[in-house]
């Protein structure tokens, strides 16, 4: 016996198989990112006054991704459709758009990535007089850009300040080479920072336009907490590379699959037309699922 | 492709190799779901007696604290060793990091190595396609992925063990903040083998219930599927929809252990008597809400193919019909549904509030009745029946109280106020041992013995198999019995000394002490453990023995069943049915009226 339905319709069900499992999977699929959200909100209502950093991602960044985005779930169907009439050739075309608008997606993302891993938030011990939104400020905790020795360094964070010595093995051999402790640094402090209000951050952000950084030297023994914006810098960073991570692994996965049955999986459409119409029409689900989810995602990420 | 490999002495029998699969593909990447079946059965069965050798040496540790554990102490000393390289188990005796190592695992490995796998991979692999006339998975491939990511998942979990610092130490429930504050990688080792573990599920479930979906043979209506079937069907559900949150819980904690993320690391956390270098604002009850939102369901995956299992022995050798089809039918999907809304059970004691508790104290005795139906129903199939006490029936028989007195036995913890006094006792172990021990277990027990024939073509010994029910039906008790007594006295569990510096004078009334008999009871559950142990020798013998030993079947239906899985040649060939069978009645026509045997099979017209 043949396992029946493979890609014919069951005519009680009208499914084959395939779109019964996709359609199961996806249903798992949003109780993991509903489980996420869950937490997103937990924490974010959870957070304590000051603690929950906000407007620090780039809104048209942001909005230009979810156009690429549903600019691939458009051609995702464009294809399917142009395969049900039998145009191979376009949907070879539309589908190739959708798989260059996904990884277009991840580059935009890992671009942003980057840009976040030498931004900091530097906590001080004692509060210094800076310039915010045209006035003067007394503020303990500063958000910009460190430069050390021409440099903009990535991933810093408070033991990094205090350096780490030599770590040898067994037989002598250096396995992790000294890191010499930093005595002070230079600092371009932002405008801005996430305990205002969105108002006045925005006003902030309008005042200060056009004014060069300004430039402040800070001692390492003045720094309580220093910290780039990486998932340990806040639980907003957490849940924002969480979420964003595994919503690029789904695209990425997604890409890989389309892209499968677009190049070298394509012979099918020669042997069996009906069941790589059916691989098609599932992959492009599941396209449209991630999709959504990024919908989900960018306004209570981005937005809110 | 492979036979010219072969010698030149076979090479006469070229043509007949050409299309026979090579053993690898057979046995190890094999696409059949009745040779994943087996593998699933044999993997989970070894994990089973792992988990249980674990507890073994616990036990041991709860009767005779700091005293080197027999036989075995200088072999774990060598294997088991801490960060720094020094052995663990100094001296063979368990320190309570060991304790904590072999309780988590303990915990862990029986429930998502052991029994789920059984009950869920093994059995519904090898009877769900055969018993809907199928002729394999709907996704055959996707079915090998997944018992393939369990046993990555399951060797993940066992190598942890031997790391530098050993496996995981805060419990199978692996609460946060202490799951992220133990200095050794065991932790990061558990979550990753769970993310595989939550891969191979998912990928089983949509695998099931796709199939139950789509394969059903012509004839076969939702309401003449067996209710092994049903059972599998709504456990499917369970595995899809209760896992995924897991998954995102343990992403999460282990971005707590590995990237210093604090989603569930409070503000102001001390560790050690410093305060942690942590951003904090993380949440505790989080870890908790999105565990237990699996751990619930959970348990329903645990014992609902048990209850498969059962009613199929039962209908068959009582020899009628199943007493209520549609009420169990509906009470097991109205379990499914309503499982999904009691997790916080678990947690009246963490000061969610008296609200929240109401709740779910309200749902959880409503799902308690679905389940007293279809023991009910169990109960009254007995009636009239005329019962053959093979094993499998014994097995099966047996389950139905021990799930009673498990079950019943719950209904005090799902009470807010009795629960502060049971909350953490050995009371709640004994609870739900009775569940999955001599319920579930037992009832895995009895498929194994009742399915044997059909996957050999030989039936197990009796005797034996009398032997192996008896002793462990006396000996389960025997453990399982007396932490009822000592958990309502009040002796908390997880101590690895078993407590023993509460233990007073009878004479001396003080506060929080506890009677000395009760921790004689420690002894008496020991040496019933081991009893146990010994009572198993006989099922493992008897297992691989009677593959090759045992009695032959004389046809495909020894039993005289009437489900799909019986009229398949023996054991089943690749494809499983000779012909696509057609059912044309109910799946428990027994003794019908007017018939010429006491059993007519569901493809029979």
């Amino acid at each position: 016996m043949e396992i029946p339905y493979t890609s014919k319709p069951r005519p009680d069900t009208g499914l084959y198989n395939a779109k019964v499992g996709i359609w199961l999977f996806l249903a798992s699929e949003v109780m993991l990112f509903g489980a996420l959200f869950s937490a997103y909100i937990l924490l974010r209502v959870g957070a304590g006054e000051g603690t929950w950093p906000h407007g620090l991602l780039s809104i048209p960044i942001g909005t230009f991704n979810t156009f690429v985005l549903i600019t691939s779930s458009v051609t995702v169907v464009l294809g399917w459709a142009s395969l049900q009439v039998g145009n191979f050739g376009r949907y070879k075309v539309y589908q190739a758009i959708t798989i260059l608008c996904a990884f277009g997606f991840l580059g935009i993302k890992s671009f942003e990535y980057r840009d976040k891993f030498k931004h900091y938030e530097v906590w001080l011990k004692n509060p210094i007089t800076v310039h915010q939104g045209g006035k003067e400020v007394q503020t303990d905790r500063l958000l910009g850009h460190i430069e050390y020795e021409g440099h903009h360094p990535y991933f810093w964070n408070t033991a990094r300040l205090a350096g780490s010595p030599e770590i040898k093995d067994k037989n002598g051999k250096v396995v992790k080479a000294a890191v010499a402790r930093v005595e002070s640094f230079k600092f371009q402090p932002d405008p801005i920072h996430y305990t205002m209000s969105p108002k006045e951050m925005a006003h902030a952000k309008k005042e200060s336009f056009g004014h060069p950084h300004q430039e402040i030297e800070i001692k390492a023994s003045d720094v309580k907490r220093l910290s780039a914006f990486v998932p340990s810098h806040s639980t907003f960073f957490a849940i924002y590379f969480t979420l964003t991570a595994l919503h690029g692994l789904h695209v990425l996965g997604g890409a890989i699959v389309i892209f499968y049955i677009w190049g070298p999986g394509a012979k099918m459409w020669k042997t069996d037309p009906q069941r790589y119409m059916n691989r098609v029409e599932v992959s492009g689900l599941f396209w449209h699922f991630v999709d959504l989810v990024w919908i989900f995602l960018f306004p209570i990420i981005y937005l809110l | 492709m492979q036979a010219s490999a072969h010698t030149d002495a076979h090479a006469h029998t070229h043509d007949a190799h050409h299309h026979e699969p090579s053993f690898l593909q057979k046995y190890v990447f094999s696409t059949d779901h009745k040779v994943i079946g087996i593998q699933y059965g044999l993997t989970a069965l070894s994990f089973l007696l792992f988990g249980f050798f674990l507890m073994l040496c616990m036990r041991w540790q709860i009767a005779h604290p700091g005293q080197p554990v027999p036989l075995i102490g200088s072999l774990l000393e060598i294997l088991i060793r801490n960060t720094d390289g020094t052995p663990l188990l100094a001296g063979g005796q368990m320190s309570p990091d060991v304790y904590n190592i072999f309780g988590a695992m303990h915990g862990n490995i029986m429930v998502f190595l052991a029994v789920v796998p059984l009950a869920f991979g093994a059995f519904g692999n090898y009877v769900v396609p055969l018993q809907i006339g199928a002729p394999d998975m709907a996704f055959p491939r996707i079915n090998m992925a997944s018992y393939q990511f369990y046993l990555l998942g399951g060797l993940t979990w066992f190598a942890s063990i031997f790391i530098p610092g050993s496996a995981a130490q805060a419990g199978w429930t692996s609460y946060s903040p202490l799951a992220s504050t133990i200095a050794s990688y065991g932790q990061a080792f558990l979550l990753v083998g769970l993310v595989l573990l939550i891969t191979s599920s998912l990928l089983g479930a949509v695998n099931f219930i796709a199939t139950i979906i789509q394969l059903r043979a012509p004839g076969m209506t939702w309401m003449r599927l067996p209710f092994f079937v049903w059972a599998q069907f709504v456990t499917g559900f369970l595995l899809l929809l209760a896992f995924p949150p897991l998954e995102a819980a343990g992403v999460m904690q282990l971005m707590d252990n590995l990237f210093g993320t604090s989603f569930f690391l409070p503000t102001g956390l001390a560790v050690g008597g410093k305060i942690a270098e942590i951003s904090g604002g993380g949440s505790p009850l989080l870890w908790q809400h999105l565990f237990w939102f699996l751990g619930h369901p959970e348990v329903y995956v645990l014992i609902l193919p048990a209850m498969g299992v059962v009613a199929e022995i039962i209908a068959c050798n009582t020899r009628k019909a199943l007493w209520g089809y549609k009420s169990l039918v509906y009470s097991v999907l109205a379990i499914g549904f309503i499982s999904f809304i009691v997790w916080a059970h678990h947690m009246y004691l963490t000061g969610m509030g008296t609200k929240i508790s109401a709740f779910f104290q309200t749902t959880t005795m409503i799902i308690s009745i679905p389940s007293i139906i279809i023991l009910t129903c169990l109960f009254i199939s007995l009636w009239g029946g005329s019962i053959r006490f093979n094993t499998p029936m014994l097995f099966a028989l047996a389950f139905l109280p021990m799930f009673g007195i498990g079950g019943l036995t719950g209904l005090p913890l799902g009470f807010a106020a009795a629960d502060l006094h049971l909350h953490d006792t050995y009371y709640v172990i004994a609870h739900f041992h009775y569940v999955v021990a001599p319920g579930t277990i037992f009832a895995l027990f009895a498929g194994i013995y009742y399915w044997f024939p059909k996957m050999t073509g030989r039936m197990m010994n009796e005797f034996w198999g009398k032997v192996h029910f008896w002793g462990s039906f006396i000996f389960m008790n025997l453990i399982f019995q007396p932490m009822f007594f000592q958990g309502m006295a009040g002796m908390i569990r997880r101590m690895s000394d078993g407590g023993i510096q509460y233990a007073q004078k009878a004479d001396a009334k003080l506060i929080g002490g506890l009677d000395k008999v009760y921790f004689d009871l420690h002894t008496v559950i020991l040496w019933a453990a081991v009893g146990l142990a010994v009572c198993q020798i006989p099922f493992i013998l008897n297992l691989f023995m009677s593959i090759y030993k045992g009695k032959k079947v004389t046809n495909d239906n020894p039993w005289e069943a009437t489900t799909l899985e019986w009229q398949t040649p023996t054991p089943p060939p690749h494809g499983n049915f000779t012909k696509e069978p057609t059912v044309h009645r109910n799946p428990y026509d027994y003794s019908l009226p007017g018939a010429a045997k006491d059993f007519t099979p569901q493809n029979q017209p």
